[in-house]
């Protein structure tokens, strides 16, 4: 027969001193778990996001990030003739041939420099990109040396207020816009005209990073990455956008998860062990009334069974406990450095229900190896000297 | 001391709870080593960056080239003893994951700037005759298990194509904190082979004869190259470190935060198991108070008791962590400075002394105030 859980929990409230020390261990470590995986999610989501699933990008082949690649304007032409690209209401094809570079601009924080990635890009981009808008001023006009900065690049970096100026390569540059992508890496970015940006950093003329394209039909990506690698002239590497930006997340989110677990795993141990001592002097403090409670008949299974439900108690208010300590730090904004694309970038913290069931399971799993042992020496406690015990 | 058989019978009488407290705070301190390594990592080359070394990057961002006609011009300006450039290569060994940073190198000065690589002259030598050589620090050539003579196949991103590299020499840092995954190559190699960028180079290390005068220096370099084609942005080798720690974002601050919540956690873990302790042991106290043992004396043994638990755990804690960190980094390559130094040790160990005083405040003030009376009352 079972002992009932109400044994448990007026025994937790007899004895909270020492509860609380696991609680506030387990909470601790939960709370650290969580948050390196919120980090971790957080970073993956803004890089992922970026990704359209009805956009492609091709890159030279052979080129892991747009920093390394370079595609020549007649092979921008042959995917813009490609029948799988969508067109606008005049017929050109949407697509994006886009010159990527980096500009060492201030941070808002410390002053000192950050790698911030500057796009050039065609105006089409907005029919290409369709999740990016503009919310102050407007978007910069084709020739001139105009801005369009992300959200987060405004508040990240020094001097990108609407309608600042900017120094970038001997040129003022002067931002004449914001633009909101939605937490995605873009908001970090600096947009301005292609041609321009290109002659700016002595680039050669028609030679872009990269092309976006829209696709007419995302079931269309195998039938255009057929015809365009199919033709010689193409040394290309077509991508989903999708695909692209997962795979650029990876290392940071690695460096992250690796060091996250480490840390938790380590934290974890810690905290059974602080769980395992509260547990084993509970039940030595219980000595007397374990062996009423087997005098009374209740069996071996049934006490182990009680002070095992007993930890895995405690141990999940200490859950509850760090969930919320880490729900704050959900939409908190840090910057990191993406090695892949070497520049910085800034992203969210993201604190999600599926995240804290992970963490509250984390919590009982330690709860239940905290109290097995003890609930095993509880339960093979000999009854009749235990109760002679004072 | 005449008193530590007694406090080791003590500590022993409740083995399982001895050994919990003395592995919680081992562990926290495992931890404590290991979020320092990290956080000394992550600010990679800050502590090693040589004082009396300039870093000259193009002004825009440093993936902008500078041409190499600069190196005799910043050899003549005021202070400059030497001038000496690489260049990122960026290649990818069998796959992405096996990074490492290789850089294409001057090969008549880099020697002479960066003095803290100790390599053999023989290897030097036989590196400086081959034009397809490369030498490869002690990390790297451990991790992928090359000798000297073995041809390496790097795959180009940049500079694209399938690149070949004889390993001819082995550094080793001078110091233990120092950079041992570096691969350097000759720039000739490079610019010989490469279609674009022809006499480029992405960044000049300038040696300067006084540290004092770095500030004049670099305002001297950047005042040289205004207006020019190349504008160059020229800091000390530190600030240059520094600068690039601070993008990977506000380690410090998670670093400490961690650190924070694991110490808490910690002295509540002690100080419950020292109050336990404490109380169990009222009657045996009071004992000791009859027999004539001053209150200064009893408060001595509970604090030592605590003090050694922390101690011991510490020393264990502290020990592992050093030991993991001679492992390797953990996450193949991200983390070149992957070292825990001695004054970090140190600090740990201060830190585990702080927790087992603090913990055992008071239970043992608790202990000091008993009256005989009451504590006899409960035998």
């Amino acid at each position: 027969m079972a002992i009932p859980i109400s044994y448990n929990i007026r025994s937790v409230g007899a004895r909270w001193a020492n509860a609380v020390v696991s609680v506030l261990g387990i909470a601790g470590t939960v709370g650290v778990f969580l948050a390196m995986l919120a980090m971790a999610r957080g970073f993956q989501a803004t890089l992922i996001s970026s990704g359209s699933p009805d956009n492609i990008i091709v890159l030279r082949a052979g080129a892991d990030s747009e920093m390394t690649s370079a595609v020549s304007l007649d092979q921008v032409r042959i995917i813009g003739d490609a029948p799988e690209v969508a067109r606008s209401a005049d017929g050109a094809p949407l697509l994006s041939p886009e010159v990527v570079v980096i500009g060492a601009f201030p941070l808002m924080t410390t002053g000192t420099d950050a790698n911030v990635q500057i796009r050039g890009l065609s105006d089409r981009v907005l029919e290409v990109r369709q999740t990016v808008h503009v919310t102050e001023g407007r978007f910069f006009q084709p020739g001139l040396a105009e801005l369009v900065v992300g959200k987060n690049a405004v508040t990240t970096y020094r001097g990108f207020g609407l309608g600042e100026s900017v120094e970038i390569g001997g040129q003022d540059w002067r931002v004449v816009g914001i633009f909101d992508s939605g937490g995605t890496a873009f908001d970090s970015e600096l947009w301005c005209d292609s041609n321009l940006l290109s002659q700016t950093f002595g680039r050669s003329e028609n030679v872009y990073q990269s092309v976006t394209a829209r696709l007419e039909s995302r079931n269309d990506f195998t039938a255009l990455k057929d015809t365009l690698t199919a033709d010689p002239r193409m040394t290309v590497d077509i991508t989903g956008e999708r695909a692209y930006y997962a795979k650029q997340s990876q290392a940071v989110s690695m460096l992250i998860r690796v060091l996250g677990f480490l840390v938790a795993s380590v934290m974890a141990i810690g905290a059974v062990f602080g769980a395992l001592n509260t547990m084993y002097s509970a039940v030595a403090a219980r000595s007397r009334e374990i062996a009423t409670l087997r005098a009374l008949g209740f069996g071996g299974t049934s006490v182990v069974l009680s002070f095992v439900a007993e930890s895995v108690l405690i141990a999940l208010v200490g859950g509850v406990l760090g969930c919320i300590a880490v729900l704050p730090l959900n939409g908190f904004t840090a910057g990191t450095m993406n090695w892949q694309t070497f520049s910085h970038l800034a992203f969210a913290f993201k604190v999600t229900p599926s995240l804290m069931l992970w963490g509250l399971g984390f919590a009982a799993l330690m709860g239940f190896i905290g109290g097995f042992l003890p609930a095993l020496r509880a339960a093979r406690m000999p009854v009749a000297t235990a109760l002679r015990e004072l | 001391m005449k008193f530590l058989p007694f406090i080791l019978r003590n500590l022993k009488r409740k083995k399982t709870r001895t050994i919990l407290t003395v592995g919680s705070i081992a562990v926290a301190l495992f931890l404590f080593g290991l979020l320092v390594t990290i956080e000394t990592s992550l600010n990679a080359g800050v502590d090693v960056a040589g004082a009396d070394r300039l870093v000259v990057r193009n002004r825009i961002s440093l993936i902008q080239p500078l041409p190499i006609s600069y190196q005799q011009r910043l050899r003549q300006l005021d202070h400059v003893s030497e001038a000496t450039f690489a260049n990122w290569f960026g290649g990818i060994y069998q796959d992405e994951r096996n990074f490492f940073p290789q850089f294409s190198i001057d090969t008549d000065t880099y020697r002479d700037v960066f003095t803290e690589f100790v390599i053999p002259d023989d290897q030097w030598q036989s590196f400086l005759a081959d034009r397809e050589g490369a030498v490869v620090g002690k990390a790297t050539a451990e991790r992928f298990n090359w000798s000297l003579g073995d041809r390496i196949p790097i795959k180009g991103t940049i500079f694209q194509g399938a690149w070949e590299f004889n390993i001819r020499a082995i550094y080793e840092g001078e110091t233990a904190e120092a950079d041992e995954t570096q691969f350097w190559f000759h720039y000739d190699y490079l610019d010989e082979s490469r279609q674009w960028g022809k006499g480029l180079i992405g960044w000049y290390t300038v040696k300067i004869d006084d540290p004092d005068t770095a500030v004049e220096v670099a305002d001297a370099i950047d005042e040289r190259f205004r207006n020019s084609a190349w504008e160059t942005s020229t800091e000390t080798e530190k600030a240059f470190a520094a600068g690039f720690a601070k993008q990977i974002g506000n380690i410090r601050l998670i670093v400490l935060s961690i650190g924070a919540v694991v110490l808490f956690t910690l002295l509540l873990v002690t100080g419950s198991a020292m109050a336990t302790a404490v109380r169990e042991r009222i009657p045996e106290l009071g004992v000791l108070k009859t027999l004539g043992f001053g209150d200064g004396t009893v408060l001595g043994l509970v604090l030592a008791e605590s003090v050694l638990i922390a101690l011991v755990g510490g020393g264990l804690g502290i020990g592992m962590a050093k030991l993991f960190t001679l492992s390797g980094d953990p996450t193949n390559g991200m983390l070149p400075y992957f070292y825990l130094g001695p004054d970090s040790m140190a600090l740990g160990l201060v830190l585990a002394l702080f927790v087992g005083l603090v913990a055992g405040l008071i239970p043992a003030v608790t202990a000091m105030r008993l009256r005989i009376v009451d504590a006899l009352r409960r035998v």
